[in-house]
């Protein structure tokens, strides 16, 4: 008691010092309820299953509910019931996110660990002309699936990049809303509509059972060109106007501003869009199924003749596995399993894109 | 005025002005060019299935007409997308406030990155894993259910062997829809004005009571039209739903059984391939069905959001 803090108080008897900080309003838990609560949570999930029998998913799921109770009681008893219920909500909260984790988990390790039988040279290298059985490959399926994806690619690039110029540069009025509006609910046409649609529009040309690796790549382009619009034109509204501004003070027409101006600075916002647009349609089954069927050899044409694709691979060698299941159902999961890692591949270049090429603050 | 006053002189002149109307023209030509396709979807969807809408009753598959075709379809699409969306849906909204106001600041985005991962994953994959994991892993639930919860009608049974039932089905469409609902909402969580929610804990709020009072009365429309934007994409999953469900046809709300409603875009899916004449149309009218569906779904949906935009009352 040798140090005062207000000197020129001498009246009230000095208190002393408080060896905690000063609290103000309810007591708290402290900082390791949570771990403790499920600690406790785990111990007697344990206890209790040792008796009843253990499995793992049940000794989770127990832990849980356990530890939270204890968490929630504790906190309720200590902090009140508002507190309490707010450790709940984080609790919930939190649990919804983990459980989400779970599927993802999931799908993972069942593709990566039934698809490695097969994930060999020879499906990477030979086609399934002629396979009975064993061996054989998804060489023409992987070769379909790029030519149907470019194709795909190459109608929507300049439809929707040319349509994200319209709203952003030129569209004013009801057209520009309507447009804007209809790209929205565009990209919620179900994939297996976009596939009737473009089997019906080729149907009206070409007559009934056409199956053409273009008419894929027409339904792909259903999906693909809101995406690329999308994403076009949020990154040409990044574009600030002052570089717009600058361009036509020195007499550059619009045109010319659009072109060598607006998209050079956009251009790596948008080639992320582009390549996350292409990682989401290349792993669409739905349309290719009822446009383009499927095939057992090598179709390099997407003007004539079925074509073979990944997913449509992977899709029919597992319901029509033919003599000897074993086999095929094997490829369906190394397909499947390659066709996952192309669409990481996509999202990677995506990403790379965006790093690379975006424009430095110099 | 005698004489004009010369035009003013512009740096490129003629040419300019031509690369300019071209240019226009051009990108109108792409804006107008998605109603058209728009519109001809529509267009040669109703075209292709005319045949099918006045086909003779006994002609159309099933031989009772199209309406007496498409019911149980319908009634199956929308059975599982419903499921979809009472699991999918609070989870997303769940992980949306977890990313936008529960997790450690410096992990949100990553973690957010990991949500997006499951959009990434192709619909054929998540319809072997539903085959192959996690059908057979809800078996045992199943037959609990049968024997303890056997009077409710949803489990009335008998619990199916493979697990490929409609619940399933939901199951792995909620996890599909997952990663829209949490982006959606998300994104409207963390719009939230700051200065609303630092009032709130100001005034003594917990984290929960913040939430509840400023995030969620703002987001609240958002998030009707992310859970709608989840129910369009469910409604319209194809693949994922034509390997995990093994359709029978039968109506019905037991959701455990193995005699499960078909859905219209996995009906499509397993009888395009081989189907032909008159087949083709009534899968296509289907279609059209599905479509008009949908696009009734989504446009409620972005109707909300678009009026949302414009009146929000926070900025």
């Amino acid at each position: 008691m040798t140090e005062v803090r207000a000197p020129e108080t001498a009246t009230p008897p000095s208190p002393p010092v408080p060896s905690a900080p000063v609290r103000l309003g309810t007591r708290s838990l402290p900082r390791w309820a949570p771990l403790g609560a499920y600690a406790a949570g785990a111990a007697a999930a344990g206890a209790l299953l040792l008796v009843t029998g253990f499995s793992l998913a049940g000794w989770v799921v127990l832990t849980a509910l356990v530890g939270t109770v204890l968490l929630v009681g504790a906190s309720r008893a200590v902090e009140g019931a508002r507190k309490a219920t707010d450790r709940l909500v984080t609790v919930l909260v939190t649990g919804a996110f983990l459980v989400a984790l779970l599927p993802l988990v999931s799908v993972t390790y069942t593709v990566v660990s039934r698809g490695a039988a097969r994930f060999d040279a020879q499906f990477f290298t030979y086609s399934m002309r002629g396979v009975v059985g064993e061996g054989g490959g998804a060489y023409h399926a992987i070769v379909g699936t790029l030519i149907i994806t470019a194709l795909a690619t190459l109608i929507s690039v300049p439809v929707g990049l040319l349509t994200a110029v319209y709203l952003v540069e030129y569209g004013r009025g009801q057209l520009a809303r309507a447009i804007r509006f209809l790209i929205d609910v565009m990209s919620g046409i179900p994939s297996i509509v976009a596939g009737l649609f473009a089997f019906a529009l080729f149907t009206l040309f070409l007559g009934p059972g056409a199956r053409l690796g273009i008419m894929g790549a027409v339904a792909l382009s259903v999906l693909m060109i809101p995406l690329v619009v999308r994403s076009t034109e949020e990154m040409l509204k990044l574009v600030p106007n002052e570089l717009r501004e600058a361009s036509y003070a020195l007499g550059v027409p619009k045109w010319l501003t659009i072109v060598r101006v607006v998209l050079r600075t956009a251009v790596a916002g948008i080639a992320t869009g582009v390549t996350l647009a292409v990682a989401r349609v290349i792993g669409e089954t739905a349309p290719l199924l009822v446009t383009v069927g499927t095939t057992t050899s090598v179709n390099l044409n997407p003007f004539e003749g079925r074509m073979a694709s990944l997913p449509t691979f992977s899709y029919f060698s597992f319901t029509q596995p033919g003599a000897n299941p074993q086999f095929a159902v094997e490829r369906a999961w190394t397909a499947a399993l390659t066709l996952v890692i192309l669409v990481m591949l996509f999202n990677l270049l995506a990403r790379v894109i965006s790093k690379v090429f975006s424009p430095k603050a110099r | 005025m005698s004489s004009t006053a010369p035009p003013p002189t512009r740096i490129g002149g003629a040419r300019a002005r031509q690369g300019d109307r071209v240019f226009r023209g051009t990108a109108t030509a792409a804006g107008t060019a998605i109603l058209l396709i728009l519109a001809g979807v529509t267009a040669f969807l109703v075209a292709e299935s005319i045949p099918a809408l006045t086909a003779p009753a006994e002609e159309v598959p099933g031989g009772e007409g199209f309406a007496r075709y498409v019911g149980p379809l319908l009634f199956g699409t929308v059975l599982a997308a419903i499921i979809a969306l009472l699991v999918g849906a609070p989870l997303g909204v769940g992980i949306a406030l977890y990313l936008s106001h529960f997790a450690p600041r410096r992990l949100a985005y990553g973690l957010g990155y990991v949500i997006d991962l499951l959009a990434a994953v192709p619909s054929i994959v998540f319809g072997l894993w539903g085959i192959f994991t996690l059908g057979p892993a809800l078996v045992p639930i199943y037959v609990w259910l049968e024997a303890n919860a056997g009077w409710i009608p949803f489990f009335a049974g008998p619990a199916s062997a493979t697990g490929r039932t409609i619940l399933t089905a939901g199951l792995v469409l909620a996890a599909m829809i997952l990663p829209v609902v949490t982006a959606i909402s998300r994104e409207i969580f963390s719009q939230t004005p700051r200065l609303h929610q630092e009032a709130a804990l100001a005034l003594g709020a917990t984290r929960w009571e913040m939430i509840r009072y400023a995030v969620i009365p703002y987001g609240r429309s958002g998030v009707v039209s992310a859970a709608m934007l989840g129910l369009g994409r469910a409604l319209g999953e194809t693949m994922a739903v034509a390997l995990v469900l093994s359709a029978s046809g039968g109506v019905g709300l037991n959701l455990i059984s193995s005699s499960n409603p078909g859905t219209i875009p996995a009906n499509i899916a397993l009888n395009f391939p081989e189907a032909t004449g008159l087949a083709v149309n009534t899968l296509i009218a289907t279609g059209l069905v599905l479509f008009v569906l949908t696009f009734a779904v989504n446009f409620a949906a972005r109707a909300i959001v678009n009026r949302r935009a414009e009146f929000s009352g926070a900025n």
